[in-house]
This record gives C-alpha cells, structure tokens and sequence, in this order.
C-alpha cells in the first residue's frame, strides 16, 4: 500500500485498511517489530513477553469487520492473558500463564485488536519508573538515561516509540497518566467502575482502574469504547451504562475549564508551567472559558493513598505464596515455604510497601491509619466534586517534574511517592483523568498537561484533549527536537 | 465451691445452593478432588468474587425465622491469614455489620423450653480441605482439595447464654431441625454441613461476671458437643477446685478418645487485620426483599409441634417426632382424616416411620408412593370402623407394591369386610340366641364372658367383621335383654 509505513498508522487508520483489504492482520501485527521496533526494543526495554508465533495466531483470528480489526496492542503485563505470560514484573509469577483472558482483553480481542506481548512494569504496579521490574528497567525513548515514568512504563513507550498505536495499562495512583506524560503520549485513567478489572492482578483494589495509551485522541476514544462497560464478573463496577465517547471531535465552545493556578505557584518544573498556560490559551480560543479557582484537594492526600492503596494491597498480594503457582522456594515446613517464597520472590518496593500495609490495618493502629485515611478520602472526593460544581474539567499538571534520571529517586522513596501529588486524588475520588502532550520542551523531553473531570466526563476530557490535539498538529513540536520516530506525525 | 457454667456457640451451617458463594462452581460432594473450581475460588491472580444471590437469599430465610434484625446495608470484609486450603490468604467474611444481628432460638420444651438469645448471623465462604502429612518414600506430602473452597456458610453466633452441654445439644439439634425445615442447608454434621465450636467458661454460681473462657473445635457431632463441653467443664472445675486458674487457649477435642488436647494457647493469637472488602459492593437488603423473605416464612417447628400439641391434643412425643422434618409434618397433616388427628399420628409414627427406616426412604420417596390423600381414605375406614385392623394394615401392606383405592384393593384380593349393621345384626342375634348360658352369665353382671360372645360372633362372620361393631351391637342387643326390674 501507499502512504506512510503501517507502523505510523493510527489504530482507526490501520482498521480500516485492514477491513478494506489493502492492509493485512498479520503485516499489521508484525509492523512495529519490523519498523522502529528493530531500532528501539533493544534500548527502551518495553517488552516482558513477544511471542510471534502467538502473534500471527491471533492475527490469523482476527474478526475483519471489527472496530479494532488487526490493531496491534501491547498489554501491560498484569493484565491476564492465556496467549502470554502474566508476570506483574515479579519473580514470584516469572513463566506464569493464565487460564483465562481479563475481560478487557477479550474485548479488545472480539473487537480484533491483535495481542503483540506484554509490556514490562514496576513490580505488581508499585512503583513512578519501571526501575522496579524484576527483569530490568525500560527506558524513556526519547532520552534513554532518563525512565518512561511507571509503573505502565512498557505500554507507555512502546505506543511512543511506534511499536504500536495503542496499549493498555492500569492506574492506581498515576500509573497510567505520568508515563503517557514522560513519553509524550496520552494516557487515559478512566472513571472507577468503567472499565472492567476481571483479570487485572490488583495492587489497590479501590483504586485501580485500567487505562488506555495511544498517540491520538480520537484512538483513545475507538479503544476506550471497545473495552468499556459493566461486566458480571466485576461487582465493583458502577451500574448502567458507559458514556458515549463517540462526540470526541465536537469541540469545546461554550464549556468551562477550572484554572487552579494554586497548584503550581511553586515546585513545578517550569516547562510543565509553560504548557499548562499554552494549553489554556488553546482550549481558550476554541472557545472555552477558564474559571480560576484556589484547589487544595487534600493536603494528606499522598499521605491517604499511600495508606489505603499499601493496605489492600497487603492483603491482594497474599495469595502469591508459592503454594498453588509461580514461584515455590522448598521446604519441609510450611511457615518457611512462606516466607523464603515470598523474601525469594517480592522485590523491595513490593516488600515495603506490603509491610506498611500490614501495618496500617493492625490491631492498635487500623483507627489511626486506615480508618483515618478513608476519612480524607471522602473528603478529598467531596472537594472535587465541590470544585466540577464550577468547571466541566479542571486543567492540572500531570507531575511535578519533566522525566527524571534512572537511579534518581530509587534511593528515596517518599520523594518518588510524593511525585504521585497531582495524579493520586483522581484515584481517591474515583474520577476520569487524561494526559495530554503538549509536545516538546527545549532539551527535547515530552511535556504533558492533566485534565480531570467528574465521574464519567470521559467524553469530554476527550473533546478538551481533541482540542488541543489538533491546536497542537500546527504548533506544538519546537523546530529540532521532533522525533520523527516518536511523534504522532500531523494527521 | 459450686461453678456454674457459661457457654456460647459458634455454629457454621453450609448453604445447599447450587452454586457457591462468590463463583458459579457447583457445591457438590464426592467429586474428584479440585474439580469444581475456577479461577475466582482457585484465588488465581487478577479474579473477582461476584455474589450469589441464593446464598443472601437463604441467609434472609434464616435471619427472618430466628428474628433477628436484617441490616440493609450490611459489608463484606477481609479476615487475613495464611493457609495452604484457603486460596487468597484470606476469607471473605464479615465482621463490623453482619446481615443479621440478634434474634433467638426457642429451645423445644425437652431442651428446657428457654430462647437462646443469637448475637449475629452472616455469611462467609468455605475453606478447602487439607489432608496432611502423607508419607510417599521418603517425602511427607501434604494434599489440598479446593472443591470446597468458596462454599457458602452462614456463621451464627450465640450469647454465652448456654448453661449445660445438655443445652448445648438441644440448641444444636434444633438448629438442625429448623436449617433442614428450611430447606436452606441439609445440617448433616458427618459432612460438616454443620459445624460448631464451643466457648466455655466458669464462674462461681450465682456470680455475674465472666471467667476465664477457652476454645473448644472439632465438635463433629451433636454428641461430641455434649461430651466435648462436659470434658471442658470438668477440667475447668478440677482447675478452679485446685485454686488454679483457667487460660486462654484454644482445645480439639477427640471425639474418638474422649479427650482434650491444646492447639494453642491465647498468647498466639492472630490479628486478622480485618478491612472491608473493596471487590464487593456493600450488601444491600431492600425493605422488599425483607417483607418477602417475612412473608415467605413458613410455620416455624416450634410453632407446628406447639400446634400439634394444643390445637390437634396430641401428645408431646408424638409432636415433636411429627415435626423433626418439615416434609414429615405436611406428609401427617396431609393425612389426618376429620377429627382424628391422634389416629393418623399412630399410623405415620409406627407404620410409615417403619416403611422409612427398613427402606431407608425419604419422606418424598414414600408420599411418592403413597400420596398423603391415599394413606387418609384408609384411615378414614378405620377411623368410621369400617375396617379391621388386619385388613387395614394388608391394605397399607398392598399400598407399597400396588396402585388402587382401598377399595380397588380389597376388591382385586378379594376381601369382603362385612361392615354395616344389618348384616352384622343377624349374626349377632344368631350367637346369643346359640349361647343361653354365657348370656345369662353376662346379663348377671358376668362381663369376662362378654369376650366369649364377642369371639363367637367373630368366628361366624368368618373373621370380616370390625370387633367394635361386633361389640357395640352385642350390647345393643344384650341392653334389649335385659329383664326390666
């Protein structure tokens, strides 16, 4: 076919060609592999698993007149899969398989998305960098000193370095949203109970929620339709139906943006600053208004997640103990198997923070840790929804900080947790959140702004984004710093 | 000193749903091991409980018939531990607000006729079974089945409102009574679909406070529960008597043995970091769906053996036999032809319970043989003496092994039951007038001999006669010979 290589194609792009005919499901399956996967794979580590022969079975599958037919997908690898291992980025579940599909990936998979491989991640979510996979760190593919951000870091790089168009990961406290930012892509954290978790290994049950990477906005819409919708295997999940994100190109004229300047009057990376006030005066002259307000959603708001999300965690990750699967470490004693399977198996982020989960929940201190924290939970998603009585979607900062240097935060844990501040109380409050790039600032990293809005405002975070999206097709990739690799293209 | 004893109950009772609690696995016995399983009871990664509404359902049906107070919103939590047979580590359980909370059992009045007062009911799921340690060469092995692993159990909680293990018993067989009367659990200790553990403690009698309590599992048997408390009660009072003092622990007890044995003292105790369970949406129980469950109850034991007893005059032992099942109880009233409720519980007590045990029959494979409206036109007859007891029960004999009326049968084998009075009078009149003497005797207040007349006029009608009729006519007529003074 003519135009550009199958690799550069939008996921509605290459479904079409694939239901026309011009393009095949197995060429499409195979085209980030052979384009710019040959050049980056090697140094961005993206990839946990790839199986091609998996691949082309799943091509050869392939329903042609679905929404998705032939769209190659990377998974995060804890989302189950019966075609590829399911690690979460752990030892403990190194070489497992699943018996069953999540349901999200069933969906993508009638809808005819190909599964390509599984996209590595911070060990079962824990983690701001990718750095804490047990099987190595990915790296931010537009400067690869530097990490892609975590923990969806493998989905998040590889949709920017062109592997494939769109990916899936999950977000508990930003897990999506800021490495869609450190890569340049968008990243959508849906609306708690939207999408299905059937099948996504829980980190913070309450929390969690599985989000969508793609390089345009009108991808995360077609995805975001194809995975979303109450599932009888997920009883958390909200009642009725999922909103209609098919407007997502009808503009934003007339709608309100709340401007909580507040937020970053200090510690906020200046570039990030710069786009924050570039994308108001987008969405301002496509004919939005901007509500400036004063925000504090909760100044224990990390100090509240990192509770709540450690707590449930303790308890979610106490199945892995080397009984029925993954790793065993032997012994002729039960409390030893325990206890050498799990020290063997869990990485130190993982231990750490399942033991300050255990600790929250204990006799003495489960009033004063947990309780309390699910106190300033309510809270917090009280003063959300108090500021969405003033704006349909506020516009914020993603994180504080442009991508920061493998190695850089590792040693410091609460300053990693504490780079969770803008993303974790959409978390809390169960609210929709997307990442927007904002293209790239002077020493060439991708800078991205945040829009949140109230529960199922998905379609129009998707409208805003569109907005800028197509603001930024003229102007938002500085003279000399475009990767032709990694940039969306201006279509 | 004299001890009095304290004890509560923590009974478990398996749910006979189809399916369990929070997958669609079936709940079945004897299949190979770990074959009804899933990913969701296997507690694979990434799966999700989901709630069976039959479980909530029958959990309702109990709740309303103990009268407790149903919660609308009642929560699921976690209760964390390590164990090979439970699969997630932890048991999905509640704990803060349960479905039911109070309500009591009335004890029958063989049980001492008190309500034992309930603090709460809710729902869990089953752990797996363990089989451990097995030798194989030189290795041991421990074995987990997971069938049973997300089973449904309700956990019912007494008060420490117990006083004897003999009380124990009661409350535990008429939990049993009321769980089958339900139909909401087939209560067969043996299968562990009712299971209990004990908490005992002793103070002086007549005190008030609490004493020292401990723990007491493995009671697999109504019977085991009786002796398992008596055993405790008798340790702790040696203990006390000897000026020592009871600890905290927690003991099984050896059905086989007889015997006590600690599993592990208080010291030991587990903080099960309890939190509600954010997988599953708070219980919600709609005033509709209480109102139904309420108007759905049926007449409870106690108030049918009351019934039986004051309104049908029965005797205690025949009521509380009639009501030890709900299918029992229908299958008799069923049958009870006008006025003569005493006459069909003779007949159902001895000859149907004897069907039942010889055959090893339920209710239902008995009543579909012999429907309830069959068994009441027999004892109808009887009831009008219009049969003897003979052909009554070859008649009942003729009902297991073959269809028809009573008097299709009687009919086919050829049985003729001289009934009526006008062709019992002339026999009758026939034997006083062939006996002169034995008449003359009975007449001069000679009443032994009144038998012989009776056996006379017994043997003439060839033996088809109904001996009360034979008798109420021999005095009938005897009256009309009698010299007036």
């Amino acid at each position: 076919m003519s135009g550009p290589a199958p690799w550069r194609l939008s996921a509605r792009e290459v479904a079409a060609a694939v239901r026309d005919g011009s393009l095949s499901p197995g060429d499409a399956a195979d085209a980030g592999f052979a384009g710019p996967g040959a050049r980056f794979e090697g140094e961005v580590h993206a990839l946990l698993a790839s199986d091609a022969s998996a691949r082309k079975a799943a091509a050869a599958r392939v329903p042609r007149d679905g929404v998705l037919a032939g769209v190659p997908v990377l998974l995060k690898d804890n989302l189950c899969t019966v075609d590829h291992p399911t690690t979460c980025g752990s030892r403990i579940l190194e070489g497992w398989r699943s018996p069953y599909d999540a349901t999200v990936v069933r969906r993508l998979r009638e809808a005819g998305a190909v599964v390509v491989g599984k996209g590595n991640m911070d060990e079962f979510a824990m983690g701001s960098s990718t750095e804490w996979s047990a099987f190595g760190p990915t790296r931010n593919p537009y400067d690869p000193s530097r990490v892609p951000g975590g923990s969806s870091g493998g989905p998040a790089a590889a949709v920017a370095y062109g592997l494939v168009p769109v990916a899936l990961g999950s977000d508990t406290g930003g897990s999506v949203r800021q490495p869609a930012a450190f890569c340049g892509v968008y990243g959508l954290k849906p609306t708690y109970g939207r999408l299905s978790r059937y099948g996504l290994v829980a980190f913070g049950s309450s929390l969690d929620q599985v989000g969508v990477f793609a390089r345009h906005v009108g991808d995360v819409a077609e995805v975001y339709r194809a995975v979303a919708g109450s599932d009888p295997f997920d009883a958390s999940m909200l009642e009725g139906p999922a909103p209609d994100v098919s407007g997502w190109a009808a503009g934003v004229r007339g709608l309100r943006f709340g401007w909580p300047a507040n937020l970053w009057r200090e510690g906020v990376d200046g570039a990030i600053v710069a786009a924050l006030e570039r994308a108001a005066s987008w969405l301002e002259r496509a004919g939005a208004t901007r509500v400036p307000f004063e925000f504090l959603p909760g100044a224990f708001a990390v100090a509240a997640y990192y509770l709540l999300a450690t707590a449930e965690a303790s308890s979610n990750l106490a199945r892995f103990d080397g009984v029925r699967y993954g790793l065993r470490m032997r012994s002729d004693e039960l409390a030893t198997l325990y206890t050498r399977t799990r020290g063997a198996g869990f990485g130190p982020e993982v231990r750490r923070r399942i033991l300050l989960g255990t600790y929250a929940l204990s006799a003495g201190y489960h009033d004063a840790f947990y309780l309390k924290a699910q106190r300033a939970r309510t809270r917090i998603a009280h003063e959300y929804a108090a500021a969405f009585a003033r704006c349909d979607w506020m516009l914020m900062p993603v994180t504080p900080s442009l991508p920061f240097r493998l190695g850089e935060k590792t040693a410091d844990p609460l300053a990693m947790y504490l780079s969770d501040v803008f993303t974790i109380g959409a978390n809390l409050a169960g609210i929709p959140g997307l990442s927007v790039p904002m293209g790239l600032e002077a020493s060439g990293l991708p800078v991205s702004v945040q829009l949140v809005g109230p529960a199922d405002a998905e379609p129009v975070l998707l409208r805003a984004a569109r907005a800028l999206e197509a603001e930024g097709d003229e102007r938002n990739i500085p003279p000399g710093h475009e990767k032709e690799f990694a940039w969306p293209g201006k279509r | 000193m004299a001890w009095e004893a304290v004890i509560g109950l923590e009974c478990h009772v398996q749910l006979r749903t189809r399916t369990k609690m929070f997958c669609g696995c079936p709940v079945a016995y004897g299949s190979e091991p770990n074959t009804n399983v899933c990913p969701v009871c296997l507690g694979l990664p990434g799966a999700l409980p989901r709630t069976n509404a039959a479980a909530l359902a029958f959990a309702l049906r109990l709740g309303v018939a103990l009268g407790c107070t149903i919660r609308a919103e009642s929560v699921f939590a976690r209760k964390n531990y390590f164990y090979p047979d439970m699969p997630k580590n932890y048991q999905i359980t509640q704990y803060e607000r349960t479905l039911c909370e109070g309500g009591a059992l009335p004890l029958a009045r063989e049980g001492g006729g008190r309500a034992i007062a309930l603090t709460r009911i809710h729902c869990e799921e089953d752990a797996g079974k363990s089989f451990h340690p097995e030798r194989q060469g030189d290795r041991r092995w421990s074995r987990v089945d997971l069938n049973r692993a997300g089973v449904p159990l309700l956990e019912l909680v007494t008060e420490p409102v117990l006083r004897s293990p003999a009380e124990c018993a009661a409350f535990l067989t008429e939990l049993r009574r009321l769980v089958r009367w339900l139909g909401v659990s087939d209560g067969d200790m043996e299968k562990g679909q009712l299971r209990c553990d004990a908490n005992v403690s002793l103070r002086p009698t007549g005190s008030t406070t609490l004493g020292t309590k401990t723990e007491l599992k493995n009671l697999n048997s109504i019977k085991g529960v009786e002796r398992g408390v008596a055993a405790e009660i008798a340790r702790q009072t040696a203990l006390l008597d000897a000026g020592e003092r009871v600890r905290q622990a927690t003991l099984l007890y050896d059905a086989d043995h007889e015997r006590l044995a600690v599993m592990r003292m208080k010291e030991h105790a587990h903080d099960y970091r309890y939190f509600p369970d954010p997988d599953l949406p708070v219980l919600r129980v709609s005033e509709a769906q209480r109102a139904e469950a309420t108007a759905a109850s049926p007449e409870l034991p106690w108030a049918r053996e009351a019934r039986y007893r004051d309104a049908l005059e029965l005797p205690a032992y025949d009521a509380a036999v009639l009501t030890e099942s709900r299918d029992l109880g229908d299958y008799y009233e069923a049958c009870v032809p006008p006025g003569e409720p005493k006459l069909a519980s003779n007949w159902v007590m001895t000859e149907v319970m004897r069907v039942l045990k010889t055959r090893d029959w339920s209710v239902a494979e008995w009543a579909a043989r012999v429907p309830a409206p069959r068994l009441r036109e027999l004892l109808a007859r009887v009831a009008a003496r219009e049969l003897p007891g003979p052909v009554a029960k070859q008649v009942f004999a003729w009902f297991l092994e073959q269809d028809g009326s009573v008097a299709e049968l009687l009919e086919r084998h050829g049985v003729r039951v001289a009934g009526g009075d006008e062709e019992l009078l002339p026999i009758v009149r026939a034997v006083l007038d062939e006996n002169p003497g034995p008449v003359a005797q009975v007449l001069a207040g000679r009443d032994a001999t009144f038998g012989f007349l009776v056996g006379q006029a017994m043997k003439k009608s060839g033996g088809q006669a109904v001996p009360q009729v034979l008798q109420r006519l021999l005095r009938e007529e005897l009256a009309a010979r009698t010299p007036r003074p």
